[in-house]
């Protein structure tokens, strides 16, 4: 018996883990995630109806990502389990987004260093308050760091340039129809052709309907919401700063930014 | 103990072990059983009649959906325990169940019912349907029977809007389980033979969900009217039955003003005649 050949570093090895992720997470199309008046707006270009990027996890969360849609869908399927464990222990009230990404983040990024192949997913969870103030938008990449998003979030695909076209159109309490033509024109490269309704995936976390939050909004609902905003998106508005974000640097997102290494106090 | 993001990593991981089931119950039942309503120690003596009861339950389908009724009160043996009682519980947009028997235990199946119609809707990605919703409060039921035989007994009643038929479903339970699928009305509890009674007179096919409201409503009523387990409405404290309607639109409860002025009505017409409507005779 020899010793392995070769010897790799550990700062190789995390580099190569990650490089392996961010390929396989900008493969595939982009999600937007959204504020708008009444609560949150997911939006997610989606050929096929079976498989969802988009789903309810409790009353008042709502989950999306990107990636490989099998490690991601045990993502979603653990985080509803703890949901309703903890919901049903507790309080229905109990259960909250920060919890949940918690959860996420610990499992992420336990698998990101112990397993060989980390998972090439990047996940949203977005929970809607009673008011705007206590919406919140969490990002979590493959490797288990979580961003505190503020007002609106893009992964997967070309998730920097998408973000930048977002960012430039996002406005704070927007209607329903004007946040979904802001995300279909963040989700649309310049000069592109727009996903057809039957292939968009689009759902809210409405803060106004009563017990569960979630609702998908399919056929003729979307379609209604489409028509009412057929207006071409405005060229860029005087940029507002997003609160608390710095001004200027697109939120950073995990095709490009750089792996979590604990100094960020995230 | 601790939120469950807390436990233990091997504890963890089960949350994100797929068992191939959908649902809820069994996935507790494997991953912290002792928050199942489902006890299995022997209790050293019956404690039946000391824990709170809760009474009647009435339901009734009408044209395109189906309501249901309860009083407001739980006894214990012969105290009234409670006079504000809720034991019609959403379980989910399209269905209800209504309780009868130990008021607690019973509470805990609307719970645990209504997340596990809830958790596999969110896994599977659609509802269940009404049938397969009806079997599923069987097992839970049946699963009481060793509680049920030491007097904790806990009988359901559920009401459904079934989408395929555009019509409400009735279906009703035993202490060993079910589901008895019931047409057009059922009623369960203490006061339910009175409920029942009237209600085969007073029920008419294709009525409207303002109709069958008020039918319900009179049939509690005379329910009240001869079992003192069964609450009628309380004038004084303005305590009216919990009525649900579940039709096309989903589940609603009605607030406690409409409520109260379908009572109204019902009562202003008892002062004339004290037994209530007058069924034709042919």
């Amino acid at each position: 018996m020899s010793m392995p050949f070769g010897y790799a570093s550990p700062e190789q090895i995390m580099r190569d883990k990650a490089d392996y992720a961010r390929k396989g997470i900008a493969r595939g199309r982009s999600v937007v995630v959204l504020q708008y008046v009444d609560g949150i707006l997911f939006v997610a270009p989606n050929p096929s109806r079976a498989l969802h990027k988009i789903s309810e996890i409790y009353d008042r969360i709502g989950f999306a990502a990107v990636g490989r849609y099998n490690e991601f869908e045990e993502l979603r399927l653990g985080g509803i389990r703890y949901a309703d464990i903890n919901g049903y222990t507790y309080d229905r009230s109990d259960v909250t987004g920060r919890g949940l990404a918690n959860l996420y983040a610990s499992n992420l990024g336990r698998i990101f260093t112990e397993s060989i192949k980390s998972l090439e997913v990047e996940v949203v969870v977005a929970e809607v308050g009673e008011t705007k103030d206590g919406d919140a938008i969490y990002r979590l990449t493959f490797d288990g760091s979580v961003f505190d998003e503020h007002g609106f979030a893009a992964m997967g695909g070309q998730a920097d340039a998408v973000a930048t076209r977002l960012k430039e159109r996002y406005r704070e309490s927007m209607t329903l129809a004007d946040a979904l033509e802001v995300a279909l024109a963040a989700l649309t490269e310049p000069g592109g052709e727009r996903p057809p309704v039957a292939q968009l995936e689009v759902a809210v976390l409405d803060r106004n309907r009563e017990h569960r939050k979630f609702l998908r909004l399919t056929g003729a609902r979307l379609e209604r919401l489409l028509a009412q905003t057929s207006t071409p998106p405005q060229a860029a508005p005087p940029a507002e700063p997003s609160e608390g974000g710095t001004p200027g640097t697109p939120p950073p997102t995990g095709p490009e930014g750089d792996v979590d290494d604990g100094s960020s106090p995230l | 103990m601790a939120s469950h993001r807390d436990l233990p990593v091997g504890l963890v991981n089960q949350l994100f072990r797929n068992n191939g089931s959908s649902s809820f119950t069994e996935f507790v039942s494997s991953y912290a059983p002792e928050l199942l309503p489902q006890r299995d120690e022997v209790l050293a003596t019956p404690i039946g009649d000391q824990v709170p009861h809760a009474t009647t339950i009435v339901a009734a389908t009408f044209a395109g959906g189906v309501v249901m009724a309860g009083d407001r009160r739980a006894t214990s043996g012969n105290i009234i325990s409670q006079r504000d009682v809720e034991k019609v519980f959403r379980a989910d947009d399209y269905s209800c169940m209504g309780i009868a028997g130990t008021a607690s235990t019973g509470i805990e199946f609307a719970r645990l019912f209504r997340v596990e119609l809830e958790h596999y809707e969110k896994l599977e990605g659609r509802t269940m349907s009404v049938k397969g919703k009806a079997n599923r409060l069987a097992t839970m039921i049946r699963g009481n029977l060793a509680m049920a035989m030491q007097g904790l007994v806990v009988v359901p009643l559920f009401a459904a809007y079934d989408a395929d038929k555009d019509e409400g479903r009735i279906f009703s339970y035993d202490v060993a389980g079910g589901p008895y699928e019931r047409e057009r009305f059922d009623a369960i509890g203490s006061g339910s033979i009175f409920a029942r009674g009237a209600l085969k007179k007073l029920y008419r096919d294709g009525a409207s969900a303002d109709d069958m409201v008020m039918i319900l409503i009179q049939a509690l009523y005379d329910a009240a009217d001869d079992d003192s387990a069964t609450g009628g409405p309380d004038v004084t404290r303005r305590i009216w039955p919990i009525v649900s309607v579940i039709d096309a639109d989903g589940f609603r409860r009605l607030s406690e003003e409409q409520v109260s002025a379908y009572v109204e009505q019902m009562l202003e017409a008892r002062l004339i005649s004290p037994d209530g409507p007058i069924a034709p005779l042919r």
